[in-house]
């Protein structure tokens, strides 16, 4: 057997792929990338989830991978369905030029 | 005798007439037909009444008006010699009257309003004289005011018509309020406000001059004085004028204005008992006399000249209710309604025959033009002056002077002589200015039926046949006390010479000084003298009531438009619209930021949770 992967390495991990993610969503200015990096926090946190399970020898980490993923996949249709839609009324793509809502 | 109901509800039926159909439904002929009907079957009715009566008092209840603990007033009707003289005299002019305004209204806009306000007007005075308590009395006392008030500013559409209904109705009302406390007053101390049984028992209840008595016949005379045009609430009284000039007859001459004699004389047990307050009205009426005829002398709208006339008789009445000469003073009243009715319906007809016109400046030379006005005002202005033998208004002026006289106030009956002087002055003005003279004006003849009938009538009732009615006075009001007369007895022809003498000396002044000049100061740049700027500004009265009355009470006004109590209250609306200026500044529309926002919020929460679970654990 191979030595076991201490559990701190792979949180690690899922903390930088976190932080990258929230790091694309708060310097991003294109929605697409927004989206991505959305993507990659969301792949971290199930990581994170699928590592705990692992650790104490239960299935709940991996029920919340499959969960998180239909959640992804609904949230990616939206999202898309939104950012082709944005795309049609402004031409472009630039969440900073999308300021309607200011209050 | 109980068509003294009739009396009083037809005016009134004719009030709710006019009013439901209004002038859309009805033409002038409807209207005034409507109108003067009413009044005529009112006169009729007060009439027969009038000629049924007895000389016993007799009380008829409608019904119970309300019942209040305790205090149980009904609509109920008092009828004796007092009230039947009233009732005559505001139902007979005011009949007259109506029919004299359906000429001069002739072709105005609002026919219909004008006589429904005018039997509205009747109505209220008929429960103010009939009334048999003081409740009641205070009711047809407000109705009346209002009806001025609405007929003031008939005219409404000129704002200076409305200011002058507003002032009236706020003068009147001061007086209104001291009556109002009055009544309270009767009330405390009596348990009733039935004017019978509170004349009847007045002696009992109330000690002679005690504080008590005092100030609740303080407070009715002030009442009276508001009404009646006395100083200091005068001020009113020439403003009026701005009303239709049959208006000024009934309610500013010949009825209205006399109700507080009336009250006074109703509440005469009480005064009695109050030495006091009769002194101080038998001052302030010689006072308004002397006052408003010195102001009459220098006006020179025909109307003003007649309002302050007015307030001038009033004040000859209010002498001699002041020192007892109650059956005078009514006498007077009633032969003063005839004459100033009759002085003001011929204004009138001067007025309607000049195209609208009350300047006496611009009138002159009238009587070729329009004799039978100048006949009528030429036998009203008679009795003003109270020439002797042939004019009503010597009989009754005479009757007070002589009551003065052995009254033994020499200042008051001095102040009567100089009025009856100052009286034959101004009236020979206003007469000589308006008629003779150089005509100044244009002026085309009248006609109609409804214009001289009630004229002629007037002027019949002003001739000496007026001076020969005496109402029967008897077991209603006393008459002066038979040892006081006895001791001037040999006084008598002496006091009317004096009369005859002060009227004629009058004329004969302002003959001479009006004949043959025509002396029109301001109209021919002549400068006024100081003296003449004091009269024609009514002694200040009203430049005094504007500094100390009105003004103030604009300024506070003005500070309270702002609203200062709630100013404290806006802060918090302040506080709020900045605080959510500033959080609305957070709402950038950037979705980064909403982001950093979020991301710096979890960060926060986390550092939260770790720092707690640090130190717990």
């Amino acid at each position: 057997m191979n030595p076991v992967m201490p559990l701190s390495h792979g949180l690690i991990f899922a903390a930088a792929l976190f932080a990258i993610g929230l790091f694309g969503v708060m310097a991003r200015r294109d929605f697409l990338f927004m989206l991505i990096s959305l993507e990659l926090m969301m792949n971290a946190a199930a990581l994170a989830f699928v590592l705990a399970g692992a650790k104490y020898a239960v299935a709940d980490g991996q029920v919340m991978l499959i969960f998180i993923l239909t959640l992804a996949a609904a949230e990616v249709a939206i999202g898309l369905a939104i950012l082709l839609r944005f795309y049609h009324v402004h031409g472009h793509l630039d969440g900073d030029r999308a300021r309607e809502m200011r209050g | 005798m109980n068509l003294i109901f009739l009396t009083v509800a037809a005016p009134l039926a004719g009030f709710l007439m006019l009013a439901c159909l209004r002038d859309g439904r009805l033409n002038q002929r409807q209207a005034a037909a409507i109108g003067g009907g009413v009044m005529l079957l009112s006169a009729l009715s007060a009439l027969y009444a009038a000629l049924c009566y007895q000389g016993t008092p007799v009380t008829l209840t409608a019904w119970r008006w309300f019942s209040v603990a305790g205090l149980t007033p009904d609509i109920a009707f008092h009828y004796d010699g007092l009230t039947l003289t009233m009732v005559g005299v505001v139902t007979g002019v005011g009949f007259l009257i109506h029919l004299f305004a359906s000429w001069y209204m002739d072709g105005e806009a609002d026919y219909a309003r004008f006589f429904s306000y005018m039997n509205l007007f009747v109505a209220c005075m008929l429960v103010l004289v009939l009334a048999d308590n003081y409740l009641l009395l205070y009711l047809g006392w407000e109705g009346v005011g209002l009806c001025s008030y609405l007929l003031i500013g008939f005219y409404f559409r000129d704002p200076a018509n409305g200011r002058a209904a507003i002032k009236a109705f706020t003068v009147t009302r001061i007086g209104d309020v001291f009556l109002a406390i009055g009544l309270f007053l009767i009330y405390r101390d009596c348990g009733t406000l039935n004017i019978d049984y509170v004349n009847e028992h007045a002696g009992t209840i109330f000690i002679h001059a005690s504080l008590p008595i005092h100030a609740i016949t303080l407070m009715l005379a002030l009442g009276a004085f508001g009404k009646s045009a006395q100083l200091p609430l005068h001020t009113w009284l020439a403003d009026a004028m701005a009303g239709p000039t049959p208006v000024s007859a009934l309610i500013h001459a010949a009825t209205m204005v006399t109700a507080g004699v009336y009250l006074i004389a109703r509440a005469h047990p009480l005064f009695e008992l109050a030495p006091a307050t009769l002194s101080l009205v038998a001052v302030v009426g010689a006072l308004t006399l002397l006052i408003a005829g010195l102001t009459a002398l220098r006006q020179y709208d025909i109307k003003r000249v007649l309002a302050y006339s007015t307030m001038s008789q009033l004040g000859y009445m209010f002498v001699a209710l002041g020192i007892g000469a109650w059956q005078a003073a009514i006498i007077h009243l009633m032969v003063h309604a005839f004459f100033k009715a009759l002085l003001f319906l011929s204004a009138g007809a001067v007025i309607i025959a000049t195209y609208h016109e009350q300047d006496i400046r611009r009138m002159g030379g009238l009587y070729r033009k329009i004799p039978l006005v100048y006949g009528c005002f030429l036998i009203g202005a008679a009795a003003l002056v109270a020439l002797p033998w042939v004019s009503a208004g010597f009989y009754s002026k005479d009757e007070i002077l002589r009551a003065l006289w052995e009254s033994g106030n020499t200042g008051l009956f001095l102040a009567g002589l100089v009025g009856a002087l100052i009286t034959s002055l101004y009236t020979f003005r206003v007469f000589w200015l308006t008629f003779h003279g150089r005509a100044r004006g244009t002026c085309h003849p009248i006609h109609g039926w409804n214009y001289w009938l009630p004229l002629v009538a007037l002027a019949v009732l002003s001739t000496f046949v007026g001076g020969k009615i005496h109402p029967p006075f008897n077991g209603v009001l006393p008459a002066l006390t038979e040892t006081a007369s006895q001791g001037m007895a040999g006084s008598e022809g002496v006091i009317e010479l004096l009369t005859m003498l002060a009227a004629l000396s009058g004329l004969a002044a302002a003959a001479w000084w009006f004949v043959d000049k025509e002396r029109l100061s301001g109209a021919d740049g002549i400068s006024r003298s100081s003296a003449e700027k004091v009269l024609a500004g009514g002694f200040g009265f009203d430049a005094l009531y504007e500094r100390i009355a009105v003004r103030p009470y604009l300024w506070c006004v003005r500070i309270l438009r702002g609203d200062p109590v709630d100013r404290a209250w806006y802060v918090l609306v302040t506080l709020s619209e900045r605080a959510f200026s500033l959080s609305s500044r957070w709402q950038t529309g950037r979705i980064r930021d909403y982001a950093v926002s979020f991301a710096g919020g979890l960060t926060l929460a986390l550092l939260l949770v770790i720092f707690v679970r640090g130190r717990g654990g």
